[in-house]
């Protein structure tokens, strides 16, 4: 098992933790709101076929918050101008929830560099009476818990002891996320009219028991994006990536098998 | 020292047992618990309790802003400050409106509209208040609390110069952008109507408001005594900061009152009452209470190593009573606590929330005449007496 590299960039004045594990074709790893606390399975798996990249966003985890950082369309622009400055001009992109999000609206400016997308339960879009969960309001229990179907996954979550760095993390990360997603309240009602522009193939990944954001969601993006697949998880919440990574994992490697040899 | 009567006007006739079954009394509490029978004549009641302390010599009627929720049925206080002002023709009586939440509003120019409006219909009566809102209200108006003091500041800035600088004119800010700036009606009061800042004394708020460009009073609202004393002091060193002594007018106490025949009348007749404002209406979960950017990182962090954020915790009576958050007793008790707090930080303005929770007409207007009359005279001379001592 290889431990990941850590390194810090400097892109627009602000410093950004990356790490990287692995050798083979670039893998850009796009969190979401909870951020990266701890180096996934998921990662480990992905690590062993791709050289994966995996940064914690402008405003959180160990990178700074920039004062440039007003709304998702930065952080999306953002990581355009990462792209570039790594120099990875055919990478694979693997967003989860709001890391989704961002990618897709990157991808809505400029798909070029991106090879294939997995989207996994992305924000982003509403479905008219479909209501969304709201993790704002929600406690830090309930939001543990409703993120997952099996509870198992959840009563591990809670019994982390909460470190005073931890906890410094997670307020760190509940800021940045309510800057970008607080109003309107997980989406962008533009990104819709325009994912027609992302001509990459993408493969959605939704648990079928996602209580944050509702499978059906996904048949909007299905609707909108002109090469898109779904592989919907059955018994499944939020975070299909850590309750399925090996069945995630694979269904990444076979996407990219099968729409980018 | 001078006294204000306060209202929140909250739906006293609300099922609390039913209304408990939710998660706040804020933002998610359904409105089918709102009976417009019963909230139409609650509006009435309200306005006469105010009119009455007005009567009874008080030296302002404070109305105040809040959004969904049974803990206040004024949305709009403006709508309710033009009526008093009417109600009051002829009086001497300050309109205070503490105050409309700035960051809430996409166009703070109708705060410059409408308090100048009020000001012109009161010939000069009202005290213009800004506030930021409570963190619930980010959830009910969707605004990002990430911006809540920046949208206060910008605002606060734009409705000043909209009363004080000649329009039109063009502002330029980050949060709000206006191409005319042209305000009308002008206020009466020059240069603007006085601004109050009623807080819970973050040390980000204390420093602007004592700010030599505004010393603008610093009114601590439903906070514990010691804590009261506390932000009074800062205020004040923050003025020494600045190079000026802060007078007792820039130090304001708000606090729930009641006045009965004897202590133990006052405490028995009020418990119940008190405890529901504190722990139905008041309650909110700290995700509600303090949404991400409502306070700084480091002030979150520092509230919650503390856990001293009271609307959070269910309290009794007896610890209402033993941390102050209650100015309640017989005339005598109420005069001598209020006395001992001005003898530590000098504060005169006492800004008396009259009727809280679910307390009866008929006790309002009992408590407030007996305040008027056995309370309010004897503390006339409190501050004013110290300046002519030091002189």
């Amino acid at each position: 098992m290889a431990s990941p590299k850590s390194e810090t960039l400097e892109i627009l004045g602000a410093k950004i933790r990356l790490r990287r594990a692995g050798k083979g074709a670039p893998m850009l790893f796009l969190h979401g709101a909870g951020g990266v606390a701890v180096w996934l399975p998921l990662f480990e798996k992905l690590s062993e076929s791709f050289e994966l990249l995996v940064p914690d966003h402008p405003g959180f985890g160990a990178s700074d918050t920039p004062p440039w950082l007003k709304n998702i369309g930065d952080a999306a622009l953002y990581y355009l101008d990462l792209v570039e400055a790594l120099k990875l001009d055919r990478v694979h992109v693997v967003g989860t929830s709001l890391g989704g999000w961002i990618a897709a609206e990157a991808a809505v400016r400029n798909c070029t560099p991106f090879a294939t997308m997995t989207l996994v339960a992305p924000a982003g879009l509403r479905v008219a009476g479909v209501p969304a969960g709201d993790p704002f309001i929600w406690s830090h229990e309930e939001h543990v818990r409703n993120l997952y179907h099996d509870p198992s996954f959840a009563e591990r979550a809670l019994s982390v002891p909460v470190t005073p760095e931890l906890a410094d993390l997670q307020i760190k990360n509940r800021f940045a996320f309510a800057r970008l997603a607080w109003q309107p309240r997980l989406f962008n009602p533009d990104l819709e009219r325009w994912l027609h522009r992302i001509k990459t193939p993408v493969q959605l990944v939704w648990g079928n028991e996602d209580k944050l954001l509702p499978v059906a969601f996904a048949q909007a993006w299905l609707k909108r994006l002109p090469k898109a697949r779904l592989l919907p998880i059955p018994q499944c919440g939020h975070l299909p990536h850590v309750e399925r990574a090996d069945e995630v994992a694979s269904a990444i490697r076979s996407f990219i098998r099968e729409t980018a040899p | 020292m001078r006294f204000h009567a306060f209202h929140l006007m909250p739906y006293r006739h609300l099922d609390l047992a039913e209304a408990n079954k939710h998660r706040s009394y804020w933002s998610v509490l359904p409105n089918r618990l709102y009976d417009s029978g019963k909230g139409a004549d609650l509006y009435q009641e309200y306005l006469d309790q105010l009119v009455l302390a007005a009567k009874l010599g008080f030296d302002g009627v404070c109305v105040n802003e809040h959004h969904q929720t049974a803990y206040g049925l004024m949305p709009a206080p403006n709508l309710i400050a033009s009526i008093l002002i009417d109600r009051t023709r002829g009086m001497q009586t300050r309109i205070p409106i503490i105050g409309r939440a700035l960051p809430l509003l996409n166009n703070p120019l109708t705060v410059a509209e409408e308090y100048a409006m009020l000001d012109n219909l009161s010939h000069g009566r009202i005290v213009a208040g800004f506030v930021r809102g409570i963190g619930c209200e980010y959830h009910a108006s969707g605004v990002n609390p990430i911006y809540s003091h920046d949208r206060f500041h910008e605002a606060h800035d734009l409705i000043i110069r909209a009363w004080t600088d000649p329009g039109p004119f063009e502002f330029e800010g980050e949060q709000y952008n206006f191409k005319y700036v042209n305000t009308w009606p002008r206020p009466v009061q020059r240069p603007h109507p006085p601004v109050w800042i009623p807080s819970q004394g973050s040390a980000e708020t204390i420093e602007w408001a004592a700010d030599p460009k505004r010393k603008y009073p610093f009114i601590i609202t439903f906070s514990p005594i010691e804590s009261v004393l506390r932000f009074h002091e800062l205020y004040k060193q923050q003025a020494r900061k600045f190079g000026y002594e802060a007078d007792g007018s820039q130090l304001g106490w708000a606090v729930p009152v009641y006045v009965a025949e004897t202590d133990e009348i006052a405490i028995k007749e009020s418990a119940q009452h008190i405890e529901a404002l504190f722990n139905n209406y008041l309650y909110m979960p700290l995700e509600m209470l303090l949404p991400p950017g409502y306070t700084s990182i480091n002030s979150l962090k520092a509230i919650l190593s503390t856990k001293k954020g009271m609307t959070t915790a269910k309290q009794s009576m007896a610890d209402i009573l033993a941390k102050g958050t209650f100015a309640v007793g017989s005339p005598e008790t109420v005069r001598r606590k209020v006395e001992e707090a001005h003898a530590k930080s000098g504060f005169k303005v006492m800004v008396c929330m009259i009727q809280f929770g679910t307390l009866p007409d008929a006790l309002v207007r009992k408590s407030t005449e007996l305040f008027a009359k056995e309370v309010m005279p004897k503390l006339r001379g409190l501050g004013e007496s110290t300046a002519k001592a030091a002189e």
